[in-house]
C-alpha cells in the first residue's frame, strides 16, 4: 500500500469513527439507481468494514440524489419511523417528504441497541443522529466547494443540494457523494440551535400515515414469502403445563392441514408446550387446531388462582420487611412513634398487552441459518436467544423488522419468533405462526399484578416519613433468574426530588413467585407503583389537611417540578376549583420524563362517575414532534382508562379466565373524555414519551373520585358505574 | 371454485364455502390491508364492504360474498384520496395503524349515510371498532373533517 493510499484509508477510518458516538459511526453509502434494495457499492466503506470499523448506516444517498433514511428501531405506533427521519432531515438538510424511509434488520454493530423499550429511541439516539447528519451535510458541502474551488463556508446546504452563495450554482447531493466519501470530515460540526430548527419541533404529518390508510403498510402478519405455510399452535391452557399426548387424526381431516407435531417453545429460561398445526392458510391452521385433541400434563400448575395470589401478597405485606431497595433516615421508627399515621394496602391487577395485531412471526430455517420476519421490538434479543437455542452463529440469525400492530412490551419477548423457528425447522419451509386472539389473551406474558403496603406519618401539615413495600412478580426473574436482589423497579415512577425533602423514606420488595409468565407492559412497574404511591400522597395530604398539589409543591423543590406544577394549575384552573368539586392530581416520572395529570370527575347522569376532562402536562426536555407526544399521551390515557376501570386478567385453576375482547373489554370511542396535553419548553436532555404519559392517570382519577365522594379506591380495576357509591 | 368480485376485480378462489371472507381476502387473494384482530366480530379490524354495507369479514362466510361486490381498504379510493383518507392524514390519526383499515371502512358507511354526522352518530357508528393505541379522539375529529371535505367535493363518496 502506497503512502497516499494509506493516508486515504486512515482518513476514511477517521471519518467513520469521528461521526459516531459510543462505538458506532456514519456510513454514507451509495447505491446505483435501478438496483433492487439497498446495496453499498462504495469499496472504501466495504474495506473499512472488513478492517473492523463499525458502521452505522442511517443515510444512503444514490448518485441520482435519492436519499434513503433508515429507521433502526421498531415502529409500533410511537412514531419513530417519522421522528428519526425528522431528526436526520433537519441537520442533513433534505426534504422530509422527499426521502425514502426504510425499516431494517437487527444489526447492533451498525445501529447500537435496537431494543425498542424503555421509551429509549429518541432520548438514546438523538445526539448521535444530529451529529452524524450534520457531518454528512458538511462533507457534502466540502465536496461541492472543492469542485468549485471555493471555500466551504462560501456554500450552504438546502433541500438536498449544496449551493454556492455568490454564484447561486448548485449540485444535488447525488452528484457529490462519490467525492464526499473520500474526504476527511471536519473534526467538529456545529449543530443548529433549537431556534433555527425548520423540521424538528414541528407536529408535521407523519410519514407512515398514508400507507396506514390504504392497506399498504406491511405488518408482521401481512408479510408473505414464496412457499409460505401457515401454522397455529394449541398450547397448554394451564400456564407452563406440558403435553402428555395428542391425537392428530381429526386435525389432519381439515382441508389444507398438512402436518401436526409437538413443539416445546422457550419463554426465556422456561418451556411452554403445545402442538403445532401447519396448513396452507391461516384459517385452515386455526380450524385444524380446533379439531386437535390433546391430553395435557398439568402437574404442578393446576392451582393458580387470583384469590390465592392476592391473599399471599397480603400475608407477605403483613409479615415481612422484605428486601430493602432504598432506605434513608428511619421511617419505621418515625412511623411507629407517630400519632398521625396511615397504613393501607393497594392492589393492582394482571394485565394483557392485547396488541391489535396478535402475536405472530415468520421464520425460514435453512440449516446453518434462519431468517425471521415479524413485528418485533427487540431484534438483537431474538438473535441472542435463537442462536443460543438453535446452536447457530449469531450473524446467521437474520431478523427483518416489519411494522408492529402495537407492541407495549409484549413484542420484546423472543418466545414467538423462536416458536416459529422450531416449526419451520420441522417442516423445512418458511412458515408464519399466527396466535389467535384467544392464544394472545390466555398465554401471556402479562403485566404482573402487584400489591403494596404504604405507611406514612404526618406532623404539622407535612410528611415526616414514607415506607413502601411491594409484593408482586419480578419480570427480571424470567430473564436470568432470581439473583436474590430486590426488584430494581420497586421505586419506579416515584419522583426523585422527594428524596431531597422527605427525610425518612424506604422502599422494599417482597419477592413473590408464580408460574405465570410476566413481562414489561407499557411503563412497566411505574404503571402499578404510580397508582399506589401517588394515591398515598393524596391520602397523606388529606390526613395533613393540605391541598394535594400544594403538598407536592412543598416537597418538589427543583425548578422543573415547580414550573410543571405552575403549568398544571394554570391549564386546569386548579386554584379556582370549588371544594369537593371532583378534581384529582398525580405526578409520576419514568424513563426521564415527568408527567402530571389532573382529572375532573362528576356524578354521572345515570349514577356512577363520569370523567369530564383530563389535563396532562409533560416535561420531556428536548423533543422532536409535539403532535406525536400529544398522541402518545392521549393513547396512554385511553390505555390507562382500560387498565384502571375496565379489564383485568384473572386466574382460576391454573388458567386465564379471559379469552377475547368480549370478556377482556376495551375502552371504546364513547368512553373517552376530552384530553388536553401541554408540553413544557426547556433545553434539558430528552426524556422518553412512549410510556411516561400512563402511570399518573389512574391515581389522578381515583384521587378525583375521593375529592368528589370521599370514597378512597385502593384496588384496580374498579367499576366506574358504581364508583363512589359503595359504603 | 368460488367467484368473487373484490374491488371490481374478479377472482376465482378454491376455498371451503365456510371459510371466512377475511382469510380468503388475506391468504388466498393476497390483499392484506384487511386485518385479523379477534375472529369473533368484537374489534372491527376486519371490516369490509359487501355491496356497500359494512360487514365483519372474520365472521362472514365466503359463500355469502359470492357474486356480490366486495370492497376492501385497498379499493376504497384510487389514489388514497377518499375524504376519510385525506382527513386521517391531516389529523395524524393512526399510531400503530393496524385497526385503521377497519376504522376507515366503518366510517365510510357512516359518511355515506350521514353527510354531517354528530358526535353521537360517530359514537354509534364507530363503537364496534377498537383501537388499542387510543386514537379515538382523532378518529372523531377526522370524521368531522372528512364530512367537511366531502361537502366541498360535492358529496360524492
Amino acid at each position: 500500500m502506497s503512502v497516499s493510499e494509506e493516508a486515504e484509508r486512515l482518513s476514511r477510518r477517521n471519518f467513520l469513527r469521528m461521526a459516531g458516538i459510543g462505538g458506532t459511526a456514519l456510513c454514507l453509502g451509495l447505491y446505483t439507481s435501478g438496483q433492487a434494495g439497498v446495496k453499498v457499492i462504495n469499496q472504501a466503506l466495504v474495506n473499512a468494514a472488513s478492517e473492523g470499523v463499525e458502521l452505522a448506516a442511517w443515510i444512503i444517498i444514490n448518485t441520482s440524489g435519492k436519499v434513503t433514511l433508515i429507521c433502526h428501531r421498531a415502529e409500533m405506533g410511537q412514531g419513530v419511523y417519522h421522528s428519526i427521519a425528522q431528526i436526520i432531515a433537519e441537520e442533513l438538510e433534505v426534504d422530509l417528504y422527499g426521502v425514502d424511509i426504510q425499516l431494517t434488520q437487527g444489526d447492533e454493530k451498525k445501529y447500537g441497541s435496537q431494543l425498542t423499550g424503555g421509551s429509549s429511541t429518541i432520548r438514546g439516539s438523538y445526539k448521535n443522529l444530529l451529529k452524524l447528519s450534520a457531518t454528512a451535510r458538511e462533507v457534502l458541502i466540502m465536496a461541492a466547494a472543492a469542485r468549485w474551488g471555493v471555500a466551504a463556508d462560501a456554500c450552504y446546504a438546502e433541500s438536498g443540494h449544496v449551493i454556492h452563495k455568490a454564484s447561486g450554482k448548485k449540485f444535488h447531493y447525488g452528484e457529490l457523494v462519490a467525492d464526499a466519501v473520500k474526504l476527511a470530515p471536519p473534526k467538529e460540526v456545529k449543530l443548529k440551535p433549537r431556534s433555527a430548527y425548520q423540521i424538528i419541533g414541528k407536529g408535521n404529518h407523519r410519514r407512515d400515515t398514508p400507507m396506514k390508510t390504504n392497506g399498504e403498510a406491511i405488518f408482521g402478519i401481512d408479510k408473505r414469502l414464496p412457499g409460505l405455510q401457515f401454522a397455529a399452535v394449541k398450547r397448554n391452557p394451564r400456564l407452563r403445563g406440558k403435553v402428555k399426548s395428542f391425537d392428530a387424526s381429526a386435525a389432519l381431516q381439515v382441508p389444507g392441514v398438512t402436518k401436526v407435531f409437538k413443539v416445546v417453545m422457550g419463554v426465556w429460561d422456561t418451556d411452554r408446550e403445545g402442538v403445532a398445526v401447519v396448513a396452507n392458510s391461516t384459517w385452515a391452521a386455526i380450524e385444524g387446531k380446533k379439531a386437535l385433541r390433546v391430553e395435557w400434563d398439568d402437574t404442578g400448575f393446576e392451582h393458580i388462582s387470583t384469590a390465592e395470589i392476592y391473599s399471599r401478597h397480603r400475608e407477605l405485606l403483613q409479615s415481612s420487611e422484605g428486601l430493602p431497595l432504598k432506605t434513608q433516615g428511619d421511617p419505621t421508627g418515625i412511623i411507629s412513634q407517630s400519632d398521625h399515621k396511615l397504613d393501607v394496602i393497594y392492589e393492582t391487577p394482571y394485565q394483557s398487552h392485547s396488541c391489535m395485531e396478535p402475536v405472530n412471526c415468520i421464520a425460514h430455517f435453512q440449516g446453518d441459518k434462519v431468517e425471521i420476519w415479524g413485528p418485533v421490538q427487540a431484534p438483537n434479543w431474538i438473535q441472542d436467544y435463537v442462536s443460543k437455542k438453535m446452536g447457530l452463529a449469531r450473524e446467521n440469525v437474520i431478523v427483518n423488522m416489519t411494522f408492529l400492530g402495537g407492541g407495549f412490551g409484549r413484542k420484546a419477548m423472543p418466545d414467538y419468533p423462536y416458536e416459529a423457528v422450531l416449526v419451520s425447522k420441522e417442516i423445512g419451509a418458511p412458515v408464519q405462526v399466527v396466535w389467535t386472539r384467544e392464544d394472545d389473551a390466555t398465554q401471556g406474558p402479562f403485566r404482573p399484578g402487584v400489591s403494596y403496603r404504604c405507611e406514612g406519618a404526618v406532623e404539622d401539615g407535612g410528611i415526616t416519613a414514607l415506607k413502601f413495600r411491594m409484593a408482586g412478580q419480578n419480570n427480571d426473574h424470567w430473564r436470568g433468574g432470581d439473583n436474590g436482589k430486590p426488584n430494581r423497579s420497586t421505586s419506579e415512577g416515584f419522583l426523585k426530588p422527594y428524596y431531597d425533602t422527605i427525610k425518612n423514606i424506604s422502599f422494599a420488595d417482597l419477592p413473590f413467585k408464580t408460574p405465570i409468565p410476566t413481562s414489561f407492559w407499557r411503563s412497566v412497574y411505574a404503571s402499578t407503583n404510580g397508582f399506589a404511591y401517588e394515591s398515598f400522597m393524596d391520602e397523606l395530604a388529606h390526613k395533613a389537611v393540605r391541598d394535594p398539589l400544594d403538598l407536592r409543591r412543598q416537597y418538589l423543590k427543583d425548578e422543573r417540578s415547580q414550573l410543571l406544577i405552575d403549568k398544571m394549575e394554570e391549564v386546569s384552573g386548579w386554584k379556582s376549583r370549588k371544594k369537593n368539586d371532583g378534581y384529582g392530581v398525580a405526578i409520576t416520572e419514568c424513563f426521564a420524563s415527568t408527567v402530571g395529570h389532573i382529572v375532573k370527575v362528576s356524578k354521572g347522569k345515570t349514577g356512577g362517575i363520569h370523567i369530564d376532562k383530563v389535563w396532562v402536562v409533560v416535561d420531556c426536555g428536548w423533543y422532536v414532534n409535539p403532535d406525536i407526544i400529544t398522541a402518545q399521551v392521549e393513547g396512554s390515557v385511553v390505555m390507562a382508562i382500560g387498565a384502571a376501570t375496565i379489564h383485568e386478567i384473572t386466574f382460576k385453576d391454573g388458567m386465564v379466565e379471559q379469552r377475547n375482547f368480549y370478556d377482556y373489554k376495551m375502552p371504546r370511542i364513547m368512553d373517552i373524555p376530552p384530553i388536553e396535553v401541554h408540553i413544557m419548553e426547556n433545553d434539558e436532555d430528552a426524556g422518553g414519551m412512549g410510556e411516561p404519559g400512563l402511570p399518573a392517570f389512574a391515581p389522578a382519577l381515583t384521587n378525583a373520585i375521593f375529592d368528589l365522594t370521599g370514597k378512597r379506591i385502593r384496588k384496580l380495576p374498579f367499576d366506574m358505574g358504581n364508583a363512589g357509591m359503595e359504603k | 371454485m368460488i367467484n368473487l368480485n373484490v374491488n371490481h376485480k374478479v377472482y376465482q378462489v378454491d376455498a371451503d364455502p365456510n371459510m371466512p371472507l377475511l382469510w380468503v381476502i388475506r391468504d388466498l387473494i393476497g390483499l392484506t390491508g384487511t386485518k385479523y384482530g379477534c375472529g369473533v366480530a368484537q374489534c372491527g379490524a376486519c371490516v369490509v364492504h359487501l355491496n356497500g354495507e359494512a360487514v365483519r369479514s372474520c365472521v362472514t362466510k365466503v359463500s355469502r360474498a359470492e357474486g356480490q361486490q366486495v370492497t376492501t381498504i385497498e379499493g376504497l379510493s384510487a389514489q388514497n384520496n377518499h375524504p376519510l383518507q385525506v382527513a386521517w392524514n391531516e389529523e395524524n390519526v393512526p399510531q400503530c395503524g393496524y385497526c385503521h383499515s377497519g376504522q376507515i371502512m366503518s366510517a365510510a358507511v357512516l359518511l355515506r349515510e350521514k353527510a354531517d354526522p354528530t358526535d353521537q352518530d360517530i359514537d354509534d357508528a364507530m363503537a364496534g371498532n377498537l383501537c388499542r393505541c387510543g386514537t379515538y379522539l382523532r378518529i372523531r375529529k377526522a370524521i368531522h373533517l372528512a364530512a367537511e371535505l366531502q361537502k366541498k367535493e360535492g358529496g360524492s363518496v
